[in-house]
């Protein structure tokens, strides 16, 4: 699997999300600076970290949105190209046009720091292949704006056409209103594009892929990933 | 010219940091305030001399920038 990182001024996450690609595909991905116009060819798989690009002025990820190298990461999604977006870059996703709705402040006001709990509401894609549909897995969250929101003809189509990837559960899988900690509609916390190459969620499976980081709930994820897009 | 964006949360939208602002004007006192919405005001110089120009070039702005239309309403005077 042949992966770039795009790292933008105020992008914080990317060195971890280097390490769970490298762990899963055995490949060290390339670091893409926000600068660059055009990707290299033969990329399988583009990844927007986390952090705080652009220190979230106007908007979390709308600065970034408009950089020169987002231009070449809509024309590589819009030609079936796979990418990935956790958090911040989920939110630059959003802002960019790449996935639907958007992300408000965190319905407490507060910045959420822990861990939670998703549900995989749709199995056999590139990101999800290595869980059953319905599994549950840990992913630690820290973001204050990660609220999704979209009006109910946009939820209802997203349901429908089965582009909801995970939501937010609690220890029976429920997703109840107490595992929604940042209040997101209907617990979504991460979606799909109408191809399925394109997702983005708000936790950081990134963050739990080695025992020493407390466990490898995410490491399914980017096997997925690493098994799916194996380069030619 | 100068205009002025002004962008609004949509009605309908939660606006969790209007929540707050109640609840603490009401902490300070202040009875009857039913609803409040926060939002915030961009203004900007323009080259453009002609206020309809301006208006519309503010607008496409608003549109591509500084509202997110999803969530965002936005207003734009030209002062």
């Amino acid at each position: 699997m042949k992966a770039a990182i795009i790292v933008f001024p105020g992008t914080n996450r990317e060195r971890d999300m280097r390490l769970a690609l490298k762990r899963a595909s055995g490949r060290d991905p390339m670091m893409l600076f926000h600068r660059e116009a055009a990707l290299p060819a033969g990329l399988d798989l583009v990844v927007l970290p986390g952090g705080f690009s652009y220190g979230d002025y106007l908007r979390c990820g709308a600065m970034a949105a408009q950089s020169p190298i987002m231009r070449a990461v809509k024309d590589f999604a819009a030609g079936g190209g796979y990418v990935l977006g956790v958090c911040n870059g989920f939110q630059i996703m959003i802002e960019a046009g790449l996935l639907p709705g958007g992300l408000l402040r965190n319905a407490t006001l507060r910045f959420l720091s822990m861990e939670c709990r998703l549900r995989v509401e749709r199995a056999g894609t590139a990101f999800t292949a290595q869980w059953q549909q319905g599994d549950c897995f840990r992913a630690p969250m820290a973001h204050g704006d990660g609220n999704y929101f979209a009006d109910n003809v946009t939820l209802d189509r997203l349901e429908g056409e089965g582009l909801v990837a995970f939501r937010y559960v609690d220890e029976a899988g429920q997703a109840t209103d107490a595992a929604n900690r940042n209040g997101s509609a209907r617990n979504i916390a991460g979606v799909f594009s109408a191809n399925l190459r394109v997702c983005g969620l708000m936790p950081h499976p990134e963050d739990l892929v080695d025992p020493l980081m407390g466990g490898v709930d995410g490491l399914p994820m980017f096997q997925s990933l690493a098994e799916r897009l194996v380069s030619a | 010219m100068k205009a002025r964006v002004y962008v609004m949360p949509k009605a309908g939208v939660l606006d969790p940091q209007g929540k707050a602002i109640g609840n603490a004007l009401e902490g300070l006192g202040f009875g009857g305030v039913r609803d409040v919405r926060a939002g915030k005001v961009i203004e900007l110089d323009l080259a453009e001399a002609d206020p309809a120009q301006a208006k519309q070039i503010a607008e496409d702005m608003a549109r591509k920038l500084l509202a997110n239309t999803v969530i965002e309403s936005f207003r734009v005077e030209i002062v």
